[in-house]
């Protein structure tokens, strides 16, 4: 037994502001004072609150250390572990209050959370298959092995109303009854944890943090179908969850609960880890399996459907990690538990990874229906330096932009359907007034245009030209008819092309046009770029009557494009400046000192 | 995607053959091998180079065109190599909004490589690369293994001087 429990967060936003060395140190800090039979220092998953890491959790107490320095854990092992007076200086301010500290769980960011998928991420030290059974970890496949039929299984997750977290939000549920319902030789259960999707990182996290989650979830829905052999596609740009994940499997292999006759029953099933490249396209189900198997990921024509013919031509199942996060708890609270959290249509919680212009960036899961005024306003704490809240983006390349008047509208997949957005795997981008909309439609459209695979002209050549068109209004040589023959080819290339990357990625075009149509018209017919951003539309100037010749813009501009014209002009005590606008263009330096003499 | 392809001459050691031998012999009853074996053959030589593919394809006995095929489509395959040290520049969305295309152009004009090139003494390779999941500290770059976040333009001549010596 330990008198404290020292947890460090281990996840990739901390460790890359070097919490693996706060370990290090906490350990040598608590050697030399002799407590390292006292103290246990714990590696953990992700706690969600990565703008505030490194972050050091102790427990009893619950002290909530955030944003902390090697240098400060001399004090707290000091302070803190050895006379037991806590650190205030070094908490999360918003925990702390008059004489006492305050619940984490009373904080803003934490409040409105419920934590499902997520429920182990920041408790557990991921690498101890104990500290997971210790959690009811293994107890769901242990029930369903050894009281429930596959069929039963298959009913309570349709019960449940469980949609899966990767995009489309299909039942997972009837996607596991069509692939049961096949009969062969081989079936496979597959993971998708390449997460493409740039800016959401919630299945880093669960495996980072709660890696047999998914192990134990896979090996149910290989006994739902009839598989026995699994394998979790994920990517190589997330080193510690794959060393995590094998970890994880080797510990479960050791323990019995993967491999042959789990459990003692005739049940055999097996995981094997496939690490992806760097293709966006995998993330659609047909490249996927296409991958799995070696060979370029490029989409197959469906049907057939996977749960007819996946990998390597055998029925298969295919969900995303935040969805087989679901699954255990599902099976031990029930299908009533589940049903009881969320929306009509979308039941249960979701993770969303906030990022952008806010102030608490991170991970944040709360059930279906928060409006994204909560998740922005109250969860996120807002948006930094008093700026506007312009957008929320939702689904990545595939999504869409929110504007300010849909703020209050409940988020589940078929609202944010409604509202030409789409529920994605939950990446949250919010944008304030310096964000031009114009560029950000032209940031996603060059990423698809990168990751179209090819096989597809629609796609391919498409996405291509769409971009040219916005590449133009970018540079302010766009014409209305030009947004007209936008929209136009978006249609086309949604309704023709093969496979789900194509036919979502004239969203964030789409969606831009039809919020913010006004600034694409700005760009086209006044030449001007509101946020700031399109550089060829910036325009320098100086006011003559605001300058005082102070000489800062002259001594600081990269290009050198401001003179002095009229050294002594009359009835001035200061020299005057002039702009050479052609050369100052890219200098941006400039223009911030301008518009700050401006206001 | 269109790659760069290395012009630089193949310098591979008989160590690193005998090291790709034995990957190859490892995978060669997996089914779906010629990914994993490029992957563990990247980590051998630092990148891709068409003598290692074509070892690749004639020790899994498979064309070379299916091994080239592969190789190019996945972004992570690299067919030039890197320089010493490689710095990648994050262009997720969430470093993206907070200005990390200010960073790949500060880093671009310091070395006077374009993204996806090598200076020419080798120390210096720039990388655009996908979200790295590090959303929190946006926007961010890697250096080899070292994490750089919270970047403004302005911090780049000084994290560039730790490893110019």
């Amino acid at each position: 037994m330990y008198r404290s429990n020292v947890l460090v967060c281990g996840g990739t936003g901390c460790t890359s502001s070097d919490s693996l060395k706060i370990v290090e140190k906490l350990n040598e800090e608590l050697a030399a004072r002799g407590l390292e039979k006292e103290v246990n220092v714990i590696t953990t998953g992700c706690f969600g609150l990565c703008a505030l890491g490194p972050i050091v959790v102790i427990y009893p107490e619950g002290s909530f250390y955030s944003m902390v320095n090697i240098d400060d854990i001399p004090e707290i092992v000091e302070e803190h572990l050895l006379k037991g007076r806590i650190v205030t200086r070094l908490l999360y301010q918003e925990t702390v209050e008059e004489d006492t500290i305050k619940s984490l769980n009373k904080t803003a960011f934490y409040a409105k959370q419920q934590r499902i998928a997520l429920r182990n991420c920041g408790v557990i030290d991921p690498e101890k298959i104990d500290e997971y059974i210790a959690m009811d970890g293994y107890q769901a496949l242990g029930k369903v092995l050894t009281e429930m039929k596959p069929d039963e299984v298959i009913e309570t997750i349709l019960a449940s109303g469980l949609r899966g977290r990767g995009g489309a939000g299909f039942p997972t549920g009837l996607k596991w009854k069509f692939a049961a319902a096949n009969d062969a030789d081989q079936k496979y259960v597959c993971c998708n944890a390449d997460e493409g999707d740039p800016g959401a990182f919630m299945d880093r996290s669960i495996l980072e943090g709660d890696p047999h989650a998914l192990l134990e979830a896979m090996a149910i829905a290989g006994y739902a179908i009839g598989a026995t052999k699994g394998y979790v596609y994920v990517r190589a740009e997330y080193p510690i969850a794959v060393n995590r994940l094998q970890i994880a499997i080797d510990q479960a292999h050791e323990y019995g609960l993967l491999g042959d006759n789990i459990f003692g029953t005739d049940f055999c099933f097996d995981v094997q880890l496939r690490l992806g490249a760097g293709a966006f396209v995998c993330g659609e189900e047909t490249s996927l399996m296409t991958s799995i198997e070696g060979k370029r990921g490029e989409p197959r024509p469906r049907p057939p459907f996977p749960a007819v013919k996946g990998l390597y031509k055998k029925p298969t199942i295919l969900n995303n990690v935040e969805t087989y996060a679901n699954i255990p708890r599902i099976i031990l609270l029930g299908a009533d538990w589940f049903q009881s959290i969320g929306t009509e249509k979308s039941k249960g919680t979701k993770v969303f990874a906030l990022g952008g212009k806010i102030e608490h960036t991170g991970l944040v899961e709360v059930p279906m229906g928060t409006t994204l005024r909560e998740i922005v306003e109250e969860i996120g704490g807002g948006i930094p330096g008093g700026k506007k809240f312009k957008a929320a983006q939702t689904g990545g390349p595939s999504g869409g932009c929110i504007p300010p008047q849909h703020l209050d509208i409940p988020i589940d997949y078929d609202n944010l359907l409604s509202i030409g957005s789409m529920m994605g795997s939950g990446g949250l981008i919010v944008m304030d007034e310096t964000t031009c909309m114009v560029d950000i439609a032209k940031f996603f459209l060059e990423f698809t245009v990168d990751e179209s695979c090819g096989k597809c002209t629609p796609c391919r050549i498409g996405t291509k030209r769409l971009l040219e068109m916005l590449d133009k209004i970018t540079k302010g040589q766009g014409t209305l008819e030009m947004i007209d023959e936008m929209e136009e080819l978006c249609h086309y290339i949604k309704d023709n092309s093969l496979c789900g990357l194509g036919q979502t990625a004239p969203n964030p075009v789409l969606s831009t046009l039809h919020y913010f149509r006004d600034e694409y018209i700005q760009h086209v017919v006044d030449k001007k770029c509101v946020a700031g951003v399109c550089k060829d539309l910036l325009e320098f100037s100086i006011i003559k009557d605001k300058c005082f010749g102070c000489s800062m813009c002259a001594r600081q501009c990269p290009a050198g494009a401001i003179t002095v014209t009229d050294y002594t002009a009359p009835g001035k005590k200061k020299p005057a400046y002039e702009i050479d606008t052609a050369s100052a263009l890219s200098a941006v330096l400039v223009y911030q000192h301008v518009s700050s003499a401006q206001s | 995607m269109l790659k760069k392809i290395s012009s630089i001459p193949f310098a591979g050691t008989p160590e690193q053959e005998a090291e790709l031998k034995a990957v190859i012999a490892k995978h060669i009853d997996d089914p779906g091998a010629v990914m994993p074996v490029l992957q563990e053959a990247q980590d051998i030589y630092g990148y891709l180079p068409i003598e290692v593919q074509t070892m690749i394809a004639e020790g899994l006995n498979v064309p070379l065109e299916e091994v080239y095929g592969v190789s190019t489509f996945y972004s992570q395959f690299a067919l030039s190599p890197k320089g010493k040290y490689n710095i990648s520049v994050c262009m997720g969305t969430a470093c993206y909004v907070k200005g990390s295309g200010d960073v790949l152009n500060k880093l671009s004009e310091e070395l006077g490589i374009e993204a996806e090139e090598c200076t020419l003494d080798g120390q210096f390779s720039l990388t655009a690369c996908r979200c790295i999941g590090a959303c929190g500290l946006a926007p961010v770059i890697t250096i080899n293994d070292d994490v750089y976040g919270r970047l403004t333009a302005d911090m780049i001549p000084d994290i560039l001087k730790k490893y110019k010596d």
